[in-house]
């Protein structure tokens, strides 16, 4: 009994029901009714996008407005009015020397996004040079048991964003490996939910900032021997720990709660314990669980930024703060670029969070 | 010695003042091939009594003995049928047989397990939805998969709580005529708690009702003198079904009456006259 899979069922199941209405418009196959709904669903989107860009690059215009006047104004107080006309011309000619630092305008945002991937381009075709150029000298190195020599330029901003992928991952995946078994544990035995209660009730709202410190003591210990960065290893342990109550809690609940007739079912058929647990226990709790598992990847992606900064961890997080020290002219456009890169990703995330939440629990209404 | 025996089972929840008392004083006996029904009304108790002798729960006081052994825990002996079908809604209804099965033969093939499984989904006609989930099939259809998980485990005796009170009455007469079929193959010893009275004596040897709880106990028995098969049509004018089907009714009929009167108290009401507005608004 398989069904076909369409288009409309793949993105529906994976949240973007939108794409199937944008598909039946170019195809011509919208229907008259349908049109109210294409118009609440793409058109009015579309329309706050615009409305959202418009306010931003008049917010943008009137804050320029503002620098640029008081940048005159300074000069022309301090240095007189030979100064103060030298400062206007020089802002309206648009010279990066003497442009005004502020809420960057969309235009700017986007140039500097392009700029990131020329950059991105350049950085790549440099290492491709230089692991080219180091091939043979490598191959020498290694057959004579050295270390290979690698690239140890600066990271693109592409570069940065895999990274920071790379540790929410890892994170993600040290939650996953304590919360779950760790709240099965407690969803089944009352008197280790009481043994754990206080733990999980006073950890759970400590910030990431203390975390990373609490990390980092243990850790910088831990590898005092070793001369590698730790600072990948405090990142991740750190986002697995801040992200990872999420999913404990709601492994525990889904657990403790399965449906009473689940478990005479399981008593009757004689089930053993492991068999209990794997056969009608965790099936049951999985949507619980899973709803668990976004809440914390949602978290680890929203902590990581400031761990990154913190720990000086290559990633977007450091990115955001080393053009926040950089403080060049399109530093602040940079910045802009990184929150939508941030935000787009996190977003994304959830979706391939629902995703696997839908393929694998068994009541498919209930994924919002 | 009989199949299934209750000797002065008491049940109780809670602890001290505070404690509901359930079922007390139940005896029951049933040999061993024999049908029998327990009617009663909603809430008397008849799934406590149901989850004592399956094994899910303990009595307070008294003893269930199955085959003359105590009756501790579940077993594979006693099969059962829950009243909301129960069955695992992530698991086709091949898997929910299956893992009965595995459970009951855990030394058969993986092949010969399987081959079981179709067998029972064959009998309880299901064959073109076995790859199909509980949430795709309609309630008669999902209790027809919950009979046949229970009879592919091979019970000695098969105990059914209110297996068809959610069904409508097609669906119902259907399934009743299905149970009788496969119980009537082997006559392994059965047992069904159901609240309709048409439905215990169409398919039962012997109907005891249950007097309502707290304190809820078995009634006199009733004998069916029909003989199988049985024709639902037929019955209805059959002197015998209509007299015991009358005795029965008028016997839980008069229980709930007699409950009714207990608890109602004779209130003193105030002698009050109504007054009269008439002529007051002119």
């Amino acid at each position: 009994m398989k069904q076909s899979i369409t288009l409309e069922k793949v993105t529906k199941f994976m949240g973007f029901g939108f794409l199937t209405t944008l598909k039946d418009l170019f195809t011509g196959k919208l229907e008259k009714e349908d049109f109210k709904n294409f118009l609440r669903k793409v058109i009015v989107p579309l329309a706050s996008i615009l409305l959202f860009i418009g306010l931003w690059q008049l917010g943008s215009q009137s804050l320029y407005n503002r620098e640029a006047n008081f940048k005159i104004q300074t000069a022309l107080t301090d240095q007189g009015p030979e100064a103060a006309e030298a400062m206007r011309k020089c802002i309206a000619s648009g010279d990066v020397s003497c442009q005004p630092n502020t809420l960057p305008s969309p235009g700017q945002v986007w140039d500097s996004y392009k700029s990131l991937l020329r950059d991105h381009n350049i950085i790549r075709a440099d290492k491709a040079a230089f692991i080219e150029k180091t091939a043979a000298l490598n191959a020498k190195r290694i057959a004579a048991g050295k270390a290979a020599i690698t690239y140890t330029g600066r990271p693109s901003f592409i570069d940065q964003i895999i990274m920071s992928l790379k540790t929410v991952f890892a994170g993600f995946l040290l939650a996953l490996v304590i919360a779950i078994p760790i709240g099965i544990l407690i969803g089944l035995s009352p008197t280790l939910k009481s043994a754990f209660n206080w733990f999980i009730q006073i950890f759970k709202p400590v910030s990431p900032v203390v975390w990373y410190l609490l990390v980092f003591m243990i850790v910088k210990t831990i590898l005092i021997d070793s001369t590698d960065d730790s600072s990948f290893i405090i990142s991740f342990i750190s986002v697995g720990l801040c992200s990872m109550w999420a999913t404990l809690v709601n492994t525990a609940m889904g657990v403790a709660s399965v449906d009473k007739d689940y478990i005479n079912v399981a008593k009757v058929l004689k089930l053993g314990p492991i068999q209990k647990v794997f056969k009608v226990i965790l099936p049951s709790s999985l949507p619980l669980i899973f709803t668990g598992l976004k809440i914390t990847l949602s978290v680890a992606w929203m902590v990581l930024i400031a761990i990154e900064l913190l720990a000086q961890s290559p990633g977007l997080g450091l990115f955001v703060w080393e053009e926040f020290q950089n403080g060049a002219n399109d530093s602040n456009s940079k910045i802009i670029v990184a929150m939508f890169v941030i935000g787009i990703i996190g977003f994304l995330l959830d979706r391939l969070m629902l995703t696997i939440q839908n393929w694998v629990s068994f009541d498919k209404s209930n994924g919002i | 010695m009989a199949y299934l025996e209750l000797n002065n089972i008491y049940k109780s929840y809670g602890q001290g003042d505070h404690a509901t008392e359930v079922l007390s004083n139940i005896n029951l006996t049933i040999e061993e091939g024999e049908f029998v029904a327990i009617v009663g009304f909603t809430g008397s108790g008849k799934t406590t009594l149901v989850n004592l002798i399956n094994g899910l729960i303990e009595p307070t006081s008294g003893e269930v003995l199955f085959k003359g052994q105590p009756v501790v825990g579940t077993s594979h002996e006693r099969g059962v049928i829950f009243q909301n079908y129960s069955l695992l809604p992530w698991l086709t209804v091949g898997q929910n047989i299956f893992m009965a099965v595995k459970e009951a033969f855990p030394k058969k093939s993986k092949v010969e397990l399987n081959e079981i499984v179709k067998d029972y989904v064959e009998m309880v006609s299901l064959s073109h939805a076995i790859n199909k989930r509980p949430n795709e099939l309609s309630g008669g259809m999902r209790q027809r998969v919950a009979v046949a998980r229970a009879l592919a485990m091979k019970p000695e005796m098969i105990i059914m709580d209110e297996p068809l009170g959610a069904l409508d009455a097609l669906t119902r007469g259907n399934l009743q005529d299905e149970i009788l079929n496969i119980w009537g193959k082997d006559k392994r010893t059965a047992l069904l708690i159901t609240n309709d009275v048409d439905e215990g004596i169409y398919m039962a040897d012997r109907i005891i009702p249950l007097k309502p709880g707290p304190k809820a106990t078995l009634g006199p028995e009733f004998k069916i003198d029909i003989e199988r098969p049985r024709d639902k049509t037929e019955m209805n004018d059959n002197q015998n079904f209509k007299d015991t089907r009358n005795a029965i009714i008028e016997y839980l009929m008069e229980i709930g009456n007699s409950r009714k009167s207990e608890s109602q108290g004779v209130y003193e009401l105030p002698e009050l006259e109504p007054k009269s507005f008439v002529g007051r608004f002119k």
